[in-house]
């Protein structure tokens, strides 16, 4: 096992290395450096520039560097926690970014808690049912929400909200909270807030799942050893239990690699039209205002979110599900 | 021992070796049927992806004639109907019968809540033109002409989705926005088939290091989250460009970041393909990789491609819209369902002027035909089995 994750973790490096790289070659599409930006944009407001602060930053980020060199400036950053300077807020992102990443890791997790606790019984019941009402009736609901852009879905719940329950859903937090240390009020406000997003985030990896449940359920329900366990006149649910459902339960777990990335994904849009404060809406910002090292910041963070998450479940399937190979060989 | 033994019966006709082998009409039809028919008539079973399959056509159709469909034009504005609500098509005024016709708006201004209020007036009836002459257009921005399908009466208006901010009808725009949604996905697309079918069949063909490098790769794309990717790309976009090309730069970009799923499968298909006989004959006869991929590896499944990718188009009109919502993507005058949506974009609009959403409707039924499809498709795509 410990040379297992060992192995993973070797295997991380390289791949976190390459989504830097891309990221920063992001960060440097726009033309012109930041710094450019930075002066056009004071020149607009008629501010004057001031020239010592440029030369400062333009050594603290050794813009006059090659850009290989850039580049390693800015992973070196980002290993030790410098994680650039927001032009933006004029702040170092570090400080920009606050508990907001925090705050995405939460939504984020909730909504696979959310995930599952809805597509396990559905699926189920797909599979048991099949071809039956229930089964269409499901099907299509899970369809329609694949369908629906979540934006839109968040839109309309904090309308119907605001209608019957008369609360102001937006955010994630009462205003109260907000740039207060962490309490248990906080908390508990966090929570009260989160299942709107949870369930607009949750609803299209939702349906994949339940798909993916009925058919791997089905799958196992009509192979010979299900026949054998009830002519042996166990009951249909200990039947149901006892075997199939153990074998299609994997795609819970081995899943989250697809699904990680579309639930940040969907959090990204969500946030921004909800104004949660996670990263999406400061990520829109960041990129309006090509505000780059704060937007390559949280890209950056994003991409590392799902790596961690797939290398969580891969860590999670290879304990829960003996017939993973730890050994040698391809992963997949 | 010899009286025991029976008469060896021999039948007088005359013997035919190939009789077993002969086959009824029907039976030829069917054993002798290419595969891409023998698709055909397992796509036929499924009646959902038929369905889908129908109005997907139709509403491609549109595209090529969303001028001539729409009441108005795309910009056409009615500066005395601004956030109009949709008017309904009525058949019978006071129990007489005068074809489809609607009512014509009375306008207020609410004076203690600043809102526009538009109400039916009874007394105005405005029959509906057909075939008539309009609001002028370019067709396909060359021919000009002014025949529109349908035209509100002389004077009258016709507002069957409502108006936004600008008095411009829903109805038309979305019409329009037919036109770039739907060709977002399908440029998409055929971006990511081409660079998916390169790139799975090379590293599938030549395997070893070759595939050991492009596999990773992917891996490293898709751990980024598939949307603020494309964000911080569209972003990336120069805001110089011309709206046509931020258009063709925002097709790039879906296509480039979703051939990854392709290339997989037509990478894992030609691992296992190359070591048949038939490939290694090929390669024996002298034929060169390129020839044996697109000759020999590439037909035997490209049903199944062809199906995967219609299961992806989806992924790329909800992106493009999502994109657009946001402001990142296309920019006006270029006009999708996304960029239609972007008015949409705070709670007002949901209390004040909810047909502004409507342009979601297009998006559900699209997104819901082409997974349908794609479904029945990927069921069809393989006709031996069952």
């Amino acid at each position: 096992m410990l040379g297992y994750i060992a192995r993973r973790i070797m295997v991380m490096i390289p791949t976190l290395l390459a989504i830097s790289a891309i990221t920063f070659v992001i960060i440097q599409l726009p033309p012109g450096d930041y710094l450019t930006t930075l002066v056009t944009e004071l020149e607009s407001r008629g501010e004057s520039v001031d020239q010592s602060r440029l030369q400062f930053l333009r050594e603290t980020y050794g813009l006059d560097k090659p850009m290989i060199e850039q580049y390693f400036v800015w992973l070196g950053g980002m290993l030790t926690g410098d994680y650039g300077y927001s032009f933006e807020y004029n702040r170092p992102v570090s400080e920009v970014v606050g508990d907001r990443i925090l705050l995405t890791v939460v939504v984020s997790f909730a909504t696979i808690i959310f995930i599952w606790v809805v597509s396990f019984p559905i699926g189920i019941y797909s599979a048991t049912h099949q071809y039956s009402l229930g089964d269409y009736g499901l099907t299509f609901l899970g369809f329609l929400g694949l369908a629906t852009p979540n934006f839109l879905l968040a839109l309309v719940l904090l309308y119907f909200a605001n209608v019957t329950f008369g609360t102001s859903i937006g955010g994630l937090m009462d205003a109260r909270y907000m740039d207060q240390p962490w309490s248990m009020g906080k908390i508990m406000s966090v929570l009260e807030h989160l299942w709107i997003p949870v369930i607009v985030i949750g609803t299209s990896g939702t349906a994949g799942m339940i798909r993916r449940l009925r058919a791997n359920l089905l799958d196992e329900l009509h192979k010979q050893y299900v026949v054998t366990a009830r002519a042996k006149g166990l009951s249909p649910g200990r039947v149901l239990v006892k075997y199939p459902l153990r074998m299609a339960i994997n795609p819970f777990i081995s899943d989250i690699g697809n699904l990680l990335p579309q639930i940040v994904s969907g959090a990204a849009v969500v946030s921004i039209v909800l104004s949660l404060p996670t990263t999406g809406p400061m990520l829109l910002d960041a990129l309006r205002s090509q505000d780059m090292y704060l937007a390559g910041s949280f890209l950056m963070f994003l991409a590392l979110l799902t790596v961690v998450g797939v290398f969580l479940s891969d860590l999670a399937l290879a304990v829960l599900d003996p017939r993973i190979r730890l050994e040698g060989g391809a992963t997949r | 021992m010899t009286a025991d033994r029976l008469d060896h019966y021999v039948s007088t006709a005359p013997f035919d070796a190939y009789a077993v082998e002969r086959m009824s009409p029907e039976q030829e039809r069917y054993y002798m049927a290419s595969q891409w028919r023998m698709m055909w008539w397992k796509l036929k079973r499924h009646r959902l992806a038929v369905v889908s399959g129908a109005i997907l056509a139709v509403l491609y159709f549109t595209t090529l004639i969303s001028e001539f469909l729409s009441p108005y034009g795309l910009d056409s504005r009615n500066i005395h109907h601004i956030y109009a609500p949709p008017q309904s098509v009525h058949l019978f005024h006071e129990g007489r019968f005068v074809g489809p016709f609607v009512y014509g708006f009375d306008y207020q201004l609410n004076m203690d809540t600043l809102q526009r209020v538009y109400t039916p007036n009874p007394a105005k009836v405005q029959p509906i033109r057909f075939l008539c002459r309009g609001d002028a257009y370019d067709f396909w921005g060359m021919i000009p002409m002014d025949v529109h399908l349908v035209c509100p009466a002389e004077g009258g208006t016709l507002f069957l989705l409502g108006t936004d901010r600008l008095g411009r009808d829903m109805l038309s725009r979305i019409i329009y926005g037919t036109r770039i949604s739907l060709t977002v996905g399908l440029i998409g697309i055929t971006i990511s088939f081409v660079l998916g079918i390169a790139i799975g069949g090379v590293a599938g063909y030549y395997g070893g290091w070759v595939d050991n490098l492009t596999q990773r790769f992917i891996e490293v794309l898709r751990s980024f989250p598939e949307l603020p990717l494309w964000m911080a790309l569209s972003a990336a976009l120069p805001v110089t460009w011309s709206p046509i090309l931020i258009y063709f730069g925002i097709t790039l970009i879906l296509g480039l970041l979703d051939w990854t799923g392709l290339a997989r499968a037509v990478r894992s298909k030609l691992l296992a393909l190359r070591e048949e006989d038939f490939c290694t004959a090929a390669q024996l006869m002298g034929a060169s990789p390129q020839r044996i991929i697109g000759r020999h590896l590439l037909p035997s499944f490209m049903s199944h491609l062809i199906a995967s990718a219609t299961l992806s188009i989806p992924g790329m009109i909800l992106g493009e819209t999502a994109l657009s919502f946001l402001g990142l993507g296309l920019r006006p005058p270029i006009t999708s369902w996304g960029v239609l949506l972007n008015e949409a974009q705070n709670i007002n609009v949901v209390a004040l002027y909810p047909w502004l959403m409507l342009p979601v409707v297009p998006v559900i039924v699209v997104v819901l035909a082409f997974n349908f499809l794609g479904d029945g498709l990927r069921d069809a795509a393989d006709p031996y089995h069952r």
